[in-house]
């Protein structure tokens, strides 16, 4: 990504519309803390869920977050994101759930085609696993909805039937702040309370408050091969194939999820004020760039959703 | 009130967004939240595809992903579900965002069809504009008045129902009429007499083509006999909703913090009462009274999300601590205190006091019905207001609205889609007002007790 926009747009930027989505965030957070009584929130060490653990900490007061936090792992993790999620959960002072999809692969509810796919769509199935166990009523999780067009439909409080699933042309009319928080035994909800968050909105808090993210974000040397226009990481997960060249490239991470589909792009972006500098003249979607799994089809997300995904 | 024969001009507009809100010169630096309605095919989804094009907010990926067959299909943009590809028609609202140099946008694309108007009423509810689409090949614009269709006389009312702070009227596909010009001024001629019936106030009426552009990010000058501005450039310039702040205080308690996490500060031991103050404002020092539990007491400290002392206006949320130990709990409201009336003689006798917000427990009210199921009179439905869920008895429909007609006909039932003024009877009383009078204590959603649906949207009278 080259930055194209004149680095003085940062201090023309206004910040105010920060103000109005946190304190949207902020009371949707407390709404499922005050209707709901066995609400989670999802958390994996990446920058949405460091966002809306900054509110959460407005919301209830330093090390009084009132719900635990719930990772589900892929197995598939990068280390520095595994090590940053439990450092900050501990700083926090909060319960974190670890349920790994390892443990349901040796429980044999997931089944692996092949034992190096992609995991991120069997993480429904650990999730609904954890749900029950935990009989969780309500899940708080950082989707947004400008970063893929199904969930863009989506209502802030999504109800899920007893089977986990979303129904997307059943969905409860969403009035004013009244969310209808009413289920039925074995019902859940999903919450996202940044729904309406751009990833230039993201930037611009975490540098405006400061938040400390995974070093990935940033820009740094990595080993990659190009493959389909994507920068593919070369991990022990993702071997360079025949025939490909191995590159040291200068980059970072804009999303962070399951190694073997999830993308670095090319970037000297240190810090978040660069970043949101590139953000502003990105030509490339943040899915676009980076996952592997969303290129299937245009249904590949709600159809993943309808079966229990976030 | 504007209406659509007024001059549709950028001063115009900009001289009453300045009356409407005392803070008119900041809104530009909020997103403004827009929705476009209208009937199915009317080219809601190409025009937000071509505000998204031309803003430059559609990344290439994206674009990619909507032109395999050569010319990009800018409806493809938005239409996110499966089932919404297959048919080409919107059942969802898909939540957009976009900016231009001057302002952040946040776009509710809202489902034309009629079955799926609780999604429109949806997207209407956290709207500040909304632009209802007609489409000019639709209608019969040889006549000077040319009859509207049913769901731009719904969309339109729906809208002003729900107090939707503007409204514009964008005519569309005139591009592909034989006389443009003629064609706009016909219908703009029969959307300002529906506007005048109906008590709508306009804000424009902009003639566009979605499909070519025309209108929509960049002026066509003189087209349809037409210089006013752009739809964007007009949305550029509204004003966001204002807010209910000239209103005493409401305030309907969210969450209750049990144990002070402050050290050295009044909230010590004491309870913080957090909520989004619904009216009003709310400062130190200031009498009020617990609602429905009616105890006195006085405001010690509101707090902010900082935990800092502060107040807090409309709109905003706040931690209020009492100066005083009070039963409080999620769903009471916290209100200005009853101000005693003044006598002409002062007759210290009859300390009469007004309450600002008086307990109800009989509602009249304006319904949007929303569920596939009717409303039916005699039913008991959840009733949600603030945050407090009581009991609500239909006790009869006294009429439903026939769109096309604005006449008020006798009912005994709502059916999906319907408007109709109910009579409501609640298990408790509740702080309740007239929605034209204040947003949140004037609003209640009814949620089917078999179902848990959310069924209806309630507007006090």
């Amino acid at each position: 990504m080259n930055a194209r926009v004149d680095p003085d747009v940062l201090s023309t930027l206004s910040n105010r519309h920060l103000d109005a989505l946190e304190e949207e965030t902020i009371f949707i957070l407390r709404e499922v803390a005050a209707a709901f009584e066995r609400p989670a929130l999802l958390f994996s060490g990446g920058k949405d869920s460091l966002v809306m653990l900054r509110c959460a900490e407005k919301a209830f007061g330093a090390g009084h977050i009132p719900y635990p936090l719930l990772m589900i792992d892929t197995g598939h993790n990068f280390p520095e994101v595994t090590q940053f999620r439990d450092q900050r959960a501990a700083e926090l002072g909060a319960q974190l759930i670890v349920r790994s999809v390892e443990d349901s692969m040796a429980r044999g509810t997931v089944r692996l085609n092949r034992p190096d796919e992609p995991r991120n769509a069997h993480q429904s199935v650990t999730l609904l696993e954890a749900i029950e166990e935990f009989r969780f009523d309500a899940l708080i999780g950082g989707a947004r909805r400008d970063e893929e067009k199904a969930r863009a439909k989506e209502r802030i409080f999504s109800h899920r039937d007893s089977f986990g699933q979303w129904q997307p042309k059943a969905q409860r009319p969403e009035l004013w702040t009244l969310f209808n928080t009413r289920i039925a035994p074995g019902e859940h909800f999903r919450v996202f309370p940044i729904s309406n968050w751009t990833e230039l909105d993201v930037w611009q808090y975490i540098e405006r408050e400061a938040i400390a993210l995974p070093s990935l974000y940033y820009s740094h040397p990595r080993e990659v091969v190009e493959r389909r226009g994507l920068l593919v990481p070369v991990t022990p997960l993702t071997p360079a194939r025949d025939g490909e060249q191995v590159a040291t490239r200068a980059v970072r991470f804009r999303t962070l999820g399951d190694i073997t589909c999830t993308c670095p792009v090319a970037s000297d972006a240190a810090s978040a004020a660069e970043i949101v500098i590139e953000t502003l003249s990105a030509e490339v979607s943040e899915r676009g760039a980076t996952r592997m799994d969303d290129k299937t089809s245009d249904a590949s997300m709600e159809k993943r959703k309808k079966d229990g995904y976030f | 009130m504007t209406t659509a024969t007024a001059p549709d001009t950028i001063e115009t507009i900009a001289a009453s967004a300045h009356q409407a809100s005392a803070a008119a010169t900041l809104d530009h630096e909020t997103a403004l939240r827009f929705i476009t309605c209208g009937s199915v095919d009317d080219g809601k989804s190409t025009l937000i595809g071509r505000l998204l094009v031309d803003s430059r907010a559609v990344l290439s990926d994206q674009l990619a992903g909507v032109s395999r067959s050569g010319e990009a299909d800018l409806a493809q943009l938005t239409d996110g579900l499966a089932a919404e590809r297959e048919q080409g028609i919107t059942i969802d609202v898909a939540w957009r965002y976009f900016a231009t140099p001057a302002r952040k946008f946040i776009i509710g694309d809202a489902p034309g069809h009629e079955q799926y108007t609780r999604n429109m009423v949806t997207a209407a509810s956290q709207a500040d504009c909304a632009v209802v689409l007609v489409d000019a090949t639709k209608l019969d614009w040889r006549q000077p008045e040319p009859a509207l269709l049913a769901q731009t006389r719904r969309h339109a009312l729906l809208a002003h129902l729900l107090r939707v702070h503007s409204l514009v009227f964008a005519v569309n596909k005139l591009d592909a009429v034989a006389e443009p010009e003629r064609a706009f001024s016909h219908i703009r001629a029969a959307l300002a007499r529906f506007a005048h019936e109906a008590g709508l106030s306009v804000a424009a009426t902009v003639p566009i083509s979605a499909l070519k552009g025309w209108n929509v990010a960049a002026r066509e000058p003189g087209w349809c006999g037409y210089d006013g501005p752009a739809l964007l450039q007009l949305l550029e310039r509204l004003p966001c909703t204002p807010a209910d702040a000239q209103l005493p205080l409401a305030l309907p308690v969210q969450w209750v913090e049990k144990t002070a996490s402050a050290s050295a500060d009044t909230t010590q031991g004491r309870r913080v009462f957090w909520g989004r103050v619904a009216a009003g404002s709310v400062a130190p020092g200031m009498p009020v009274q617990v609602f429905p539990g009616g105890q006195s007491a006085q405001v010690a400290q509101v707090l902010d999300h900082a935990r800092r002392p502060a107040s807090a206006a409309t709109g905003a949320s706040a931690g209020v601590v009492l100066d005083r130990e009070v039963d409080v709990s999620r769903g009471d409201w916290i209100v200005a205190a009853p101000v005693p009336a003044l006598t002409a003689d002062d007759d210290f006798d009859s300390p009469a006091a007004t309450t600002a917000w008086p307990g109800q427990r009989e509602l009249s009210a304006t319904v949007a019905w929303l569920d596939d199921e009717p409303l039916a009179a005699g039913r008991v439905y959840w009733a949600l207001h603030g945050h407090r869920w009581v009991k609500a008895r239909v006790r009869r429909v006294a009429h439903r609205l026939n769109i096309h007609t604005l006449a008020q006909e006798a009912a005994d039932t709502l059916e999906p889609g319907a408007i109709g003024h109910v009579e409501l009877q609640l298990q408790e009383a509740i702080p309740a007002a007239a929605f034209t009078h204040a947003r949140v204590p004037g609003s209640l959603i009814l949620v089917d007790t078999a179902s848990h649906r959310t069924a209806g949207a309630v507007l006090v009278r």
